[in-house]
Formats: C-alpha cells, structure tokens, sequence
C-alpha cells in the first residue's frame, strides 16, 4: 500500500502500542532549553529516574539570555537561575549543554539543524511548540510540554496518538521580496489557527522546490501557528548540500550509506493524505499581520479588515484585536508609525535572513525615533553575519546588534516594547503582551521589518524611496 | 499525578475562542525556579494598567472567585507548549475545563496532570455556557468522569465522550513514565535493531574532536 512520508518516519520509529493505545515514537534526537528543562531535571530526581539517553541528549540556553554584548549570567537577572539550574542538571545527567559562553551556543531549533545534531528522516522533540522548525530538513519534530520532556529523558520515546496527514502543495514562483513568512501567514489566514490542528502537514509542490533549506525552516517553524504539531519538507538534494559536512552529521562512509537512506524519504505516488490543501504563490504580495493571532493577515498593500468582512465567528476577536491595536477598520497598513523593529527569533533568524534585511538597510539609515534590534538565532549566524561584514551595515544604520538568543520573541529574557508601542517583529505569535505589557505587534518577513526599520512606518519594501547617498 | 473522579465547583464563563498560553500564563517580569502559579493565571486580564484588580475579568468577579470548572470556546490553550498552563489552573482548584476544542499540546498536558478537558459538541456547548451565564455562579456544577456527566442547575444532565484510554489515565491516576517504561525491552531491542540498519540515528558524535 503506497505511503506518505510521514507513515514512512512514524512507522519505521514506532517502538511498539502501550496498552491505552498510544504508539511509542523513539526520538532520535532531543533538544532541551534552560526555560522547561528544571522541572523535568527536579521531576526524575524525585522519581529517582535516570536519563535513558544522554548521548542522544541535547540543550541549550536560549530563552533567558540576555543579548546585550558581553553578557553574563547575571546581565538577565531573571534569567541567572534557570542558566545554572540547567548547567547543574546537564552536569548531573551527562548531557552536552551549549551554554551561554559555548561559540555555537544559539536558539534550539537553529543551532540543532545548522550543527547537523538533527537530520532527514530523524525525530525531533524541543519542550517548545516550535519544534517542527526542523521540519525543514526532513525531520518529524513534536514540539512537547514538561510532563513529556521528563518521559523523554526516562525512556527515549514519545506516548503518541497518530495524527492525521495533511498535504499543503505550494506552487507558483515568489515574487521579489516574497519568501516563506509570507508563504506562511497566507496558509494561517486561509487555513485559520487551529486548520492544522491534529495534522502532521507535508509540504511539496514547485514553491517548496525552489525554496532555500532555510526558508523551509520558517514555513515549518510556522506550522504550529495553524495549530499542527509537525510539519516537514521532504528532503532532496537543497538539503543534503546544505547538510553536508556539518560537525554532527555522519561524515565519509557513514555520510553515503545515510545518505542513501535519505534518498528514499518521499511520500509514495497515490499515497492517501486526509487532507489536500493548495496555495498560488505566484502572485502573493508581502503579507504582515494586523491583529493580535497570526490569522489576522493582510498583504501589505491591504488594509485593516472592516468588521462586515470578517466571519461572523472571527467578528469578536477582531474587535477586540482592534482595540488592543489601537487601529481603525478601514486603514491601510503602509503608513502606520511604529516605535520598535525586531529581527530575529527562531522564525527569522538564519544567515539568509540577516543578509535580506541587510540588502534592505544597506547604506540606509534607521528613522528617527525608532529603536531597531537584530538578534541572530545562533552565536555561529552571528560569527557569519560579521564575517560577512553585515554588523556593520546594521550597526551602521542605527541597529542594535546583539548575542543569540530568544530575545523579544516572547521576551523570556527581559528584552521588551514600551507599553502602547507598534512593533514590526519577524517572530511567530502577535499575541496579546507578548512582547511586552500592551506591545503591538505586527509579523512580517525580515525585508519587510527592514524597510519599516527605515521609513519608521510600516512599509512595502518593493516602493522603499531610492538611497539618497 | 493525582487522579480525576468527580469535581464539583463554580463553572466561571470565558467565552472567547483562541484563548492562548500567554494569556493563561504569562512570563513575569520577576520570576524564578519557584513560580507562583496562583498568582501567575490570568495574570494580566486580572489586573487593570495601574496593578490595581481588573473587576471585569470573570475570575474577578466576586461569585467566580473560586470557580473549579471554566467554560471556554473553540481551540483553548493554543500557542506556546509551557505547562504553567495547566500548573496554574490546578493552583487556583480549576480541575476541569469545558471547551469546543483544545489545541493538541494543552491537551496533553492537562492529562499529564489530571486536569479533565471536556469537549461538547458547537450547540451543546453553547447551551451549556448559557446555563453557565445563567446560573451567574449561584450553584455548581458537577463533572463526574466515572459516569461522563455534567450535572448541576438550569437543565438535564450532560452526556460528553473522552476517549477510553485518556478516560483511564485520569481515573486511575497513572504514572505515564511507568506505563510506558513496561515497555523497555522493546525500546532497547529497536535501539539494537536501528543501530544496524541506520546508524547513524543511534550514534551523534562531534566530528571535529
């Protein structure tokens, strides 16, 4: 019988049934971070449990750092006792800890691909509902809560209900300045943010083909944002290039032999999904949230939905998000003053990222009045990037320039908007305070940050006025 | 984790759809290994710009104060995977929710700790929230999970489905390492068998050292 590629993966890592009929699904490879990792650590303490595979054991410290330059411990001060209580349990239990100081230290989800700690055809679990990021390579990743990153460490698998298989076929070739995040944002607008709720999704069609590994990762990075637990991109020869020779990837003849494994992972021809949705790339715009879930989407020549257009079950949430925006239906998004610009998060923060919105500020210079921030996802994107010279085109232009982290995503490690600011942010979730007690957020793509950073209002980058100097 | 029979409470009403994990617990300024998860739920619809208490906020008002059931709409919980989620409504005595639907990872994680997620149907969950609204926190409701009924004030008792084996977990109050942990021979028989035909799954090495 033909399979998808997800039955291939799940398959093949189902350990057996428990009896309450859950499948046990062996993850490869686990990735913990300082902001969960505690209660799991304190919990098989208690239960006097040791951690079944430390080797296959990850964690870093991403959500508590601080990204100002020469940062230690303590510069977060809210943060300083989860980095130790994480370094104390990773000590304990043997676990390879990329701490704050560590060259490759970074956010899980971009340091566990750009190491080659994950790989195409492996499972992935992250106490952290971003998870599937890795998807992109042609991972399965479960994004989990603390109760099951404790069962993880016991016993190496996951109790699972299988989910359902979605396909998302994406087809069409981007426009300038259109990349995954826009991609992304049209699917959650269209599907809503629970339409993938109960799916692993696939992604494939001639979009996805043509997309750089990267971009893949923030399309995957995405899909809980409709509410599906994992979504991926089978792996083709963009990823195996990209994969090849990172440190923890099998290397030589053990790189071949996978290698020809991973050449397999496709999803069979007539092979049966629950679920077919499609999207036209081809003529899709910018797109930048306007409310406060990452439903709430209009392309950036749109304008603030009047209440009549939205569906009478969304009617209340708009209002209410109208409210929190400080917006009026009716007006359009281009123009609106913003007071903060954040590039970053586990959603928008690879090298590609950072070179888009430096093409963006390049000999350009941040408008008055507005603070701009770029947070590389890993202290290796930042290595990069300033090898690259980009640094200095931010630095240059007015932006701040900081260590790795989580940063302002959800703002774990103190790096927050002023109450009432508009912000213009790359990362996954507009919700309420997030970023900050009655921070406006709005998500776009990294140009489109870039270009907002510049002109102080939110802008199209495709009508950015010319470079005066 | 403690098992779930029966619970009776106050069934407070947030009828909102998409009500998500940094609503329902939000990261603090001030905050350590030891959270308080009383204080944490709800945290910032409960108090207004000034500190001072938000009186609008349904578990403000003074008949919800000690609400232990709370009736919500579609998708409850989405969002971030943190379970301080479900630690603060169990801080507070929530031990049920009633919902159209949950998002997948709170869902889980109210297993895992013995918070009953009751999903209804659309319309019964609207006439529910109306008795709920109706009632105003006069008199409580009933979950039991042995029976699979809610009973309380303001019209027969409703019938809702949980699947088997969750229903199971919940009653008996399960370890869910230990479940799964009778199964080890089978896990480390898939580690031996894995590390023959795909190696490179059960071996992570640093190549530089």
């Amino acid at each position: 019988m033909p399979r998808t590629l997800f039955d291939k993966i799940w398959e093949f890592h189902c350990v057996g049934q428990r009896a309450d009929g859950r499948d046990l699904i062996y993850i490869d490879r686990h990735v913990l971070h300082e902001l969960h990792a505690h209660h799991a650590f304190a919990q098989l303490r208690k239960q006097h449990r040791d951690v079944h595979r430390a080797d296959l054991t990850f964690a870093v410290q991403d959500h508590t750092v601080a990204t100002k330059p020469g940062r230690d411990d303590d510069t977060n001060p809210s943060g300083s006792a989860f980095l130790k209580a994480m370094r104390d349990g990773c000590r304990q239990y043997g676990i390879r800890l990329f701490d704050i100081d560590d060259p490759e230290q970074g956010i899980s989800h971009v340091v566990a691909p750009e190491l080659g700690i994950v790989l195409p055809g492996a499972t992935h679990a992250v106490p952290d509902s971003h998870a599937s990021t890795v998807g992109g390579i042609g991972a399965l990743a479960f994004g989990c809560g603390t109760s099951e990153l404790a069962h993880i460490l016991a016993t190496q698998v996951m109790a699972l209900k299988r989910p359902k298989r979605m396909r998302v076929r994406l087809d069409g070739r981007l426009g300038a300045y259109v990349n995954a995040k826009d991609v992304a944002l049209r699917l959650i607008a269209d599907l809503g943010v629970a339409g993938a709720r109960g799916y692993a999704v696939e992604y494939t069609g001639s979009t996805i083909a043509a997309m750089p590994v990267e971009q893949r990762m923030t399309l995957c990075n995405l899909n809980i944002e409709m509410g599906g637990r994992s979504g991926f991109v089978a792996p083709d020869d963009a990823t195996f290039a990209w994969l090849e020779r990172r440190p923890f990837a099998p290397q030589g003849v053990m790189w071949d032999r996978a290698l020809g494994h991973w050449r397999t992972l496709a999803t069979d021809a007539d092979a049966a999904f629950d679920r077919e949705v499609t999207l036209d790339c081809a003529a899709l715009e910018p797109q930048i949230t306007w409310g406060t879930d990452p439903s709430q989407v209009v392309g950036i020549s749109g304008r603030v939905p009047e209440p009549a257009a939205v569906e009478p079950s969304r009617r209340a949430a708009a209002e209410s998000a109208f409210a929190y925006m400080g917006l009026v239906p009716g007006t359009p998004l281009v123009g609106l003053p913003v007071g903060r610009v954040f590039i970053g998060s586990c959603t928008n923060s690879r090298l590609p990222d950072l070179q888009v919105a430096a093409a963006v500020v390049r000999g350009r210079r941040v408008a008055r009045g507005v603070i701009a921030m770029v947070v590389p996802g890993s202290s290796t994107v930042k290595r990069e990037a300033e090898a690259a010279g980009l640094d200095h085109i931010f630095r240059d232009a007015g932006f701040f320039w900081g260590e790795s982290g989580c940063s302002m995503c959800a703002g774990g490690n103190g790096d927050r908007g002023q109450p009432g600011e508009r912000c213009v942010s790359t990362t996954n979730r507009n919700f309420e305070n997030r970023q900050g007690p009655k921070v406006r957020t709005h998500l776009a793509s990294p140009a489109t940050a870039a270009a907002t950073a510049i002109a102080g209002r939110i802008a199209d980058v495709r009508q950015l006025p010319a470079r005066t100097a | 984790m403690q098992p779930f029979t029966r619970h009776t409470g106050i069934a407070a009403p947030l009828l909102q759809d998409d009500v998500n994990t940094d609503q329902i617990a939000p990261i603090l300024d001030a905050r350590g290994l030891k959270e308080d998860y009383q204080a944490m739920l709800f945290h910032r619809a409960r108090r207004r710009e000034n500190g001072s208490e938000n009186p609008d906020f349904v578990l403000n008002k003074p008949q919800f104060r000690a609400a232990g059931i709370l009736v919500t709409g579609h998708n409850f919980g989405a969002g971030s995977s943190r379970e301080s989620a479900v630690w603060s409504m169990l801080a507070n005595n929530i031990r049920v929710i009633v919902a159209k639907s949950f998002a997948d990872i709170y869902r889980e994680n109210c297993l895992q700790n013995g918070l009953l997620p009751v999903v209804l149907g659309p319309q019964e969950a609207d006439a529910f929230a109306a008795r709920v609204v109706a009632v105003d926190g006069a008199a409580p409701f009933t979950v039991d999970l042995l029976t699979q009924r809610i009973s309380g004030p303001g019209g027969a008792d409703i019938v809702f489905e949980i699947a088997g084996p969750d229903r199971t977990r919940l009653l008996e109050g399960l370890d869910d390492i230990g479940l799964t942990l009778k199964h080890k021979d089978e896990i480390v028989s898939w580690e031996h068998r894995t590390a023959a035909v795909q190696p490179w799954l059960q071996a992570v090495q640093d190549s530089r050292q």
